[in-house]
């Protein structure tokens, strides 16, 4: 198949170029951090490390970790780098204690994050000659404004649809002959079933590719979508914190995605120890972002279990490889494409004046996510009617997702029926087989 | 005046009425009427019983979740039209119901009709008004 890049001379440098650049980077960055960013130059001076001591990135592994608690610590603008006169946007993800993750771009850093996502459309096959349809949510999610500032530098006729309205997505995609397809792999399923329905066959829906992230998704889930939209169905990874999707995108290899890596700088760390392991081991996923202005997390903890691969890509393209993500360090689950910690739901709880016995169920029926919570019931609050109890539940259910950006459906059991093991309530079911 | 009606929370589980029924049995409480209000996930069990007390102390130490509920018992004439006259005279005193419930004797020629009301004294005494008889724990337990 012949290759197309959209940066190509990035794309396929020779990886100690690669290595070279991203020392240079890296030496500018930590500067660039120390001198702008109080908190992180405490952990640093913490630690015993100068800006002079980093001379490469043989130096990263002296520099302080960052975490999720970090960025909770320095909310909202503890991690800033630039003066806000300089940023242009910001970004959010929903946080474990209602605090939320906001992140901050300049012109500059989105300029960037746009060629990353560029880069991924390329590597599906986009040109500008195609029709690419956005259907990551816009708004505070960086899904929807990424793939639509990357189909910009493509060049491709974007159409801005946002998620949801499934109706309006199929009557835009089949008037217009939309090409490309870029949403939740769940949300590609269901438009799939969808287009079905309707009466359309892999032959007559347009589309010839998908870039779908944001969630877990299995390889069965891929050849099944690929197979009902006829299309071939890329990956795509990133987080708020780094800068969103683009971090890392599939090429027609469909084996790991490639890491962006001129940006990006990716470690695999034993995350219990810190220890920086050997290409090739599993371990946690830790980012240095290398030319981000407003928001440069050094070595930040993604808490995603994944291995990094440097074997030779048929695609041409050097840079260095993920795999798809096999897991978490902690106990976030991804449900419907968004993030939900086991803490958010006992914080509502707790606020609703509730007991903190509750169970989280996750499954995937079809390819949808089913999010249910089991929640013991207040005594006091037990009516006689079915529908006190029902208005009860609702009003959780709501609570939740403000809290979540997603609504669970939230079952009220009687007090003490939640199974406990050995004394610890089991808080979370996930029956869907996603790793 | 009014009634007590014991409520307990059940969830849909094979075996969770039985076990609640066989405790009342154990503890000779005798169950005078009930209802059973379900959805998919959970049932609300509204119980009438001889021994208010007994029945409440035993399921509440089995860890039941369980109160009682004030309703309305009126004994209404065994006769086709006698049910709608009681709850007429409900709807043109503007009393929202609930729910309601009925049961019947083997002795006498009168059915019972629990009612949930919005206001149980309001609903009493425009009742009496119209000439029905209304009962109590007392008359349920002579039952």
């Amino acid at each position: 198949m012949e290759q197309n890049y959209y940066q190509k001379e990035i794309e396929t440098m020779p990886v100690d170029k690669i290595k070279e650049l991203q020392s240079e980077k890296l030496i500018k960055q930590v500067k660039h951090v120390y001198e702008n960013v109080a908190y992180y130059r405490d952990l640093m001076d913490k630690k015993g490390v100068s800006p002079d001591d980093i001379k490469g990135i043989e130096d990263l592994h002296k520099l302080p970790f960052l975490s999720k608690a970090d960025l909770r610590d320095a909310y909202p603008y503890g991690l800033l780098a630039t003066p806000i006169k300089d940023c242009v946007r910001i970004h959010s993800t929903s946080g474990t204690t209602g605090k939320r993750v906001v992140a901050f771009y300049t012109q500059n850093d989105i300029d960037l994050w746009d060629d990353c996502c560029a880069r991924a459309i390329v590597a599906a096959g986009g040109t500008d000659e195609d029709i690419c349809q956005v259907a990551y949510g816009y708004g505070l999610f960086t899904g929807g404004l990424g793939l639509h500032g990357g189909s910009h530098k493509v060049g491709c006729l974007t159409l801005p649809m946002s998620s949801g309205f499934t109706e309006r997505q199929i009557q835009f995609m089949t008037d217009l002959n939309a090409t490309i397809l870029c949403c939740t792999p769940s949300y590609a399923a269901y438009i799939a079933e969808s287009l079905k329905e309707q009466g359309y066959t892999p032959d007559n829906i347009p589309l010839k590719a998908g870039i779908f992230g944001a969630e877990p998704w299995t390889e069965e889930m891929r050849r099944g979508i690929e197979r009902d939209l006829g299309i071939k169905a890329y990956d795509i990874y990133g987080l708020t914190e780094t800068t969103g999707p683009g971090v890392a995108f599939e090429c027609s290899e469909q084996k790991g995605m490639h890491i962006n890596e001129d940006h990006f700088l990716a470690e695999i760390i034993d995350p219990d120890t810190g220890e920086v392991l050997p290409e090739g081991e599993k371990g946690e996923l830790v980012f240095t972002a290398l030319d981000k202005e407003a928001f440069p997390l050094l070595r930040y903890r993604t808490r995603d279990i994944c291995v990094l691969s440097r074997k030779k890509c048929s695609c041409g393209r050097t840079l260095i490889k993920m795999a798809k993500p096999m897991g978490r360090t902690d106990d976030m689950l991804i449900i419907r494409g968004v993030n939900v910690f086991p803490s958010q739901i006992e914080t509502v709880l707790l606020n609703e004046g509730y007991q903190p016995n509750y169970q989280i169920i996750v499954d995937r029926v079809g390819n949808n996510d089913t999010f249910d919570v089991n929640v013991e019931m207040n005594p006091d609050q037990f009516t006689d009617t079915v529908s006190g109890i029902t208005s009860l539940e609702k009003k959780l259910s709501n609570a939740m997702k403000l809290m979540l950006g997603i609504n669970p459906a939230v079952h009220l059991v009687p007090p003490k029926s939640i199974a406990r093991s050995e004394g610890k309530a089991v808080r979370v079911i996930d029956k869907r087989k996603l790793h | 005046m009014s009634l007590k009606q014991l409520t307990v929370f059940v969830q849909n589980h094979q075996g969770s009425l039985v076990s609640i029924t066989e405790t009342l049995a154990k503890h000779n409480v005798n169950i005078r009427a009930l209802s059973i209000a379900d959805t998919e996930d959970f049932g609300i069990l509204r119980l009438i019983v001889n021994d208010t007390k007994t029945a409440l102390d035993t399921l509440t130490s089995d860890g039941y979740l369980i109160k009682t509920t004030d309703v309305v018992g009126v004994k209404i004439g065994d006769a086709p039209g006698k049910l709608s006259e009681a709850l007429r005279v409900l709807d043109e005193n503007s009393i929202n119901m609930e729910y309601l419930y009925a049961f019947m004797t083997r002795t006498e020629k009168h059915a019972y009709v629990v009612l949930r009301v919005a206001d149980n004294q309001k609903a009493e005494k425009a009742l009496e008004k119209a000439d029905f008889h209304i009962i109590t724990d007392k008359d349920v337990d002579k039952l």
